[in-house]
């Protein structure tokens, strides 16, 4: 095909869930391609000699390569190329910001859209789980050589999934009761259906990675226990951000007031969206608020449609160009009936008699100056102050660093948010110590999280041979 | 899956339960807990750790019969549970303070054990007082005895010990110019309150144990939040013991009851329903 008639296919749709349908249940809302469509979509691709999307990738996957093993039909192989340098593509096809990565620098997208990357790395991993075409890949010769990998995020597993490969004895130790981090907690299963985290934990643990559930580091055990009781010779720290953020403002302690990390564990982890049958309940909001501009505050915002809310406002104080959210996201809330209330900030909650509330109290912004990371900082509006009816109210404002494990880690270096400081390859001021993920940057995404884990996996690799 | 030891009624409504979880049974330390899981499909359940054996790997907890969750575990007739998480939450330090009052009520007469010994075994002089409405419900004796300088027991109905609770003993203790140092209540939110109600103008340094509802246990949702000295802390990381001064009450009693609708119509559907079988 030459480059005129591949310039006339159209970027091709997925099918998706009826808005209407879907913001009753949690199924997932992309329905995925088929065969057909996705060898359609495969050849838009013009095999550039200097491939930009790669460079917009953050584990240079090798998109054209494997955009033309799906022309060929050898799905399964299109697969493992993806596989060379990204571990969760059934993931990463679903929740990578493609629009501001791969997609973004896909030359097609000067003219006219890119090429679907994100879906097509989808697709191949699907059809490779689906059809059982995954193969437990070769492991080099056992080294006798432990590693312990703390917290199974999406930066724990790539490291554990690395290292295992290489000979090593792997334990990841989770605190939480299911492995998988942020993806079995906090992102819903209409996005990332839980079935497919599982799949991506079953493949480790298949290649004897050792799971070890309910075990929280710092509490259970101290890091020093793992070296000097358990024998391990090096230790990953994945345990990601997970510090609820709040505002600080009046009536935030009030009933029905939920920090995002909450409410999405409450419906992700414990499933309350299936009460009482799954016994850990979840407050009913009829109107719900949700504060910010992210991902979780869009996640946020569609458990709560999920659960029956007839009205779900996000309130966020900047401007929709700043969100912060994948696009698709954004576009799916708005099509499912979210309503976005922009440029506002809330600025006291009110409660009834019982302490749940009842309003929000918010002020209009407009954008002012660049603040530091580069985006027109809001600034409230004098006198601009409104009230806004509510019965329940999730703060979606972002994560910090939980200090339960560092705390009892004195000699780890941390930055003065309370991050762990690493180099480039995850080393940390200890001895023997790496660590990865958003535990380090602060929350990101989880391909940086996993690029983390890769480059701490090959740092632990030489450190242990070479005991640099 | 946790090996339930042995479970037993100890007075109606009120269970011993004792599993074995040698990891948590070596770390343990006085005013720490544990979440548990019944299945899959449970709540994560705190329960506060009454005594632990590291030799054996025991654990021991006392839990109440209040809703669903509790009954499930109450009739539970596996051996296994799914989990055991901990020990978890900040140990009160047990260093020599002079004379120290420790009362505990309903749980709490399991859970004040652990500090009663620690604080002893410290060199101070212990004062246990324990409540409950009648004195079939009194349990635990022998073991806070054991580690108490004075021991004294109060029934609501005067069934046994003095009449009345441990608030009104405290209160009494203090009308008689009685030396006290520090105070530790434990029981429920109520039973605390009013027991500092009893202490907090008196120079007595007074702790109790929150019991807000909790979700992850591990500082990563923010569901235990607490009021305290005017800053928002979690009490599954910072607490779950604070000073009572600092304390705001109100804003506890109201977020623990966020829930009480639909749980008080679930365990009701429950309970008939398990009746009919
Ligand atoms: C609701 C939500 C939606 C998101 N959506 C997207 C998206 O669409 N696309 C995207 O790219 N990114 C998204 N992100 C961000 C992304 O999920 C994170 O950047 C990524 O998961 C970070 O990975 P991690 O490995 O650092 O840690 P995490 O995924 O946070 O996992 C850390 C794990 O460590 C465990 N742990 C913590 N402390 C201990 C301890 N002391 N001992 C043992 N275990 C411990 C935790 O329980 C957890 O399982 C989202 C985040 C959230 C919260
Ligand atoms: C740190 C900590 C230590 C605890 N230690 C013990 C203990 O040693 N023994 C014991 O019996 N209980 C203890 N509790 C309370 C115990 O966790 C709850 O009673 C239990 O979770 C209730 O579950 P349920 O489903 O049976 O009842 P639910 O149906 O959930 O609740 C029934 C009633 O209990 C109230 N309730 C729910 N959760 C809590 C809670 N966390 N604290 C207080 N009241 C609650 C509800 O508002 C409702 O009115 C502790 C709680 C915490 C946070
Ligand atoms: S930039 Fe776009 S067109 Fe070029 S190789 Fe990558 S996916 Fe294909
Ligand atoms: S229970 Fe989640 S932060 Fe305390």
């Amino acid at each position: 095909m030459d480059v005129k008639e591949k310039l006339k296919i159209s970027r091709q749709k997925m099918p998706e869930q009826d808005p209407s349908v879907r913001a009753k249940n949690f199924m997932e809302v992309p329905l995925g391609f088929s065969t057909k469509t996705a060898q359609l979509e495969a050849q838009r691709c013009l095999n550039c000699k200097i491939p930009k999307c790669k460079e917009g990738c953050p584990v240079y996957v090798k998109i054209p390569e494997f955009l033309k093993l799906i022309v060929e039909g050898d799905f399964a192989a299109a697969a493992r190329k993806i596989k060379e340098t990204n571990a969760l593509p059934a993931v990463c096809g679903r929740v990578c910001p493609q629009e501001s990565q791969c997609e973004a620098t896909c030359i097609l997208g000067k003219k006219g859209d890119p090429v679907a990357i994100g879906r097509l790395e989808r697709f191949v991993a699907d059809y490779e789980r689906e059809n059982n075409l995954i193969k437990i890949p070769k492991k080099q010769p056992a080294k006798n050589k432990k590693v312990a990998v703390v917290g199974s995020g999406p930066s724990g597993l790539t490291v554990a999934g690395d290292l295992i490969k290489l000979g090593y004895d792997v334990t990841i130790f989770e605190a939480l009761h299911k492995p998988g981090g942020v993806l079995i907690y906090g992102i819903p299963e209409f996005r990332l259906p839980k079935a497919i985290v599982e799949a991506e934990v079953d493949y480790l643990v298949k290649q004897g990675v050792k799971l070890k559930l309910n075990k929280v580091i710092g509490a259970s055990r101290t890091v020093e226990d793992l070296f000097k009781r358990d024998g391990f010779d090096a230790v990953f720290l994945g345990v990601g951000a997970g510090l609820p953020r709040f505002m600080n403002i009046e009536g935030e302690n009030l009933s029905n007031v939920y920090s995002a990390n909450e409410y999405l564990t409450r419906i992700n982890l414990m499933k309350a969206y299936l009460y009482p049958e799954h016994y850990t309940p979840i407050a009913l909001g009829r109107n719900v608020t949700v504060v910010g501009g992210g991902n979780v505050t869009m996640d946020s915002a569609r458990c709560a449609l999920r659960t029956g809310a007839q009205k779900v406002t996000i309130v966020y104080r900047r401007a929709r160009e700043q969100m912060p959210a994948r696009g698709e996201e954004i576009h799916h809330a708005e099509e499912e009936g979210i309503i976005l209330k922009l440029l506002n900030n809330p600025v006291e909650l009110i409660g009834d008699e019982k302490g749940a509330v009842k309003k929000m109290r918010c002020i209009k912004m407009k954008l002012g100056e660049p603040d530091e990371s580069g985006r027109k900082r809001p600034v409230p509006i004098e006198g601009s102050e409104f009230t806004l009816n509510t019965d329940l109210v999730i703060m979606g404002i972002g994560a910090g660093a939980n200090p339960l494990l560092t705390s009892t880690m004195p000699d780890l270096e941390l930055n003065k948010w309370g991050y762990i400081v690493a180099d480039e390859n995850g080393r940390t001021s200890m001895e023997g110590i790496w660590a990865g993920g958003d535990i380090v940057t602060g929350s990101a995404t989880v391909i940086q999280a996993m690029g983390a884990g890769k480059q701490a996996a090959k740092a632990i690799d030489s450190y242990i041979k070479s005991g640099k | 899956m946790y090996e339930i030891i042995s479970k037993t009624e100890v007075v109606p409504n009120i269970y011993e339960l004792i599993i074995k979880a040698p990891e948590i049974a070596e770390k343990a330390k006085p005013g720490q807990f544990v979440i548990l899981m019944i299945d899959e499909a449970g709540e994560r359940l705190p329960f506060t750790l009454s005594d632990w054996d590291a030799k054996k790997g025991a654990i021991t907890i006392y839990f109440l019969e209040v809703g669903l969750s509790t009954m499930t575990l109450a009739r539970l007739d596996k051996k296994n549970i799914s989990a055991v998480i901990g020990p978890l939450g900040k140990p009160v330090s047990a260093e020599k303070f002079g004379t120290i009052v420790l009362g505990g009520g309903c749980y709490g007469i399991g859970g004040i054990y652990p500090i009663v010994k620690a604080l002893k075994e410290a060199g101070n002089t212990v004062i246990t007082i324990i409540e409950a409405r009648s004195s079939y419900l009194l349990y635990n004796k022998e073991k806070l005895r054991k580690y108490s300088d004075r021991f004294i027991v109060t029934t609501g109905d005067g069934t046994k010990g003095e009449k009345g609770k441990v608030h009104d003993v405290v209160k009494i203790m203090i009308k008689r110019k009685e030396k006290i140092n520090r105070a530790y209540f434990i029981g429920c939110t109520f039973m605390m309150m009013n027991c500092f109600n009893e202490t907090k103008n008196h120079d007595i340094t007074t702790f109790v144990a929150l019991s807000p509802i909790m979700v992850d246990g591990t500082g990563m949702c923010g569901c235990c939040r607490c009021l305290v000295d005017g800053e928002t802390k979690f009490a599954c990381v910072d607490g779950p013991i604070f000073e009572a001064k600092d304390i705001d009450w109100d804003i506890l009693f109201k977020r623990n009851a966020a829930y009480s609708q639909q749980e008080a119509m679930i365990y009701q559907f429950h309970s008939c329903e398990s009746r009919e079988v």
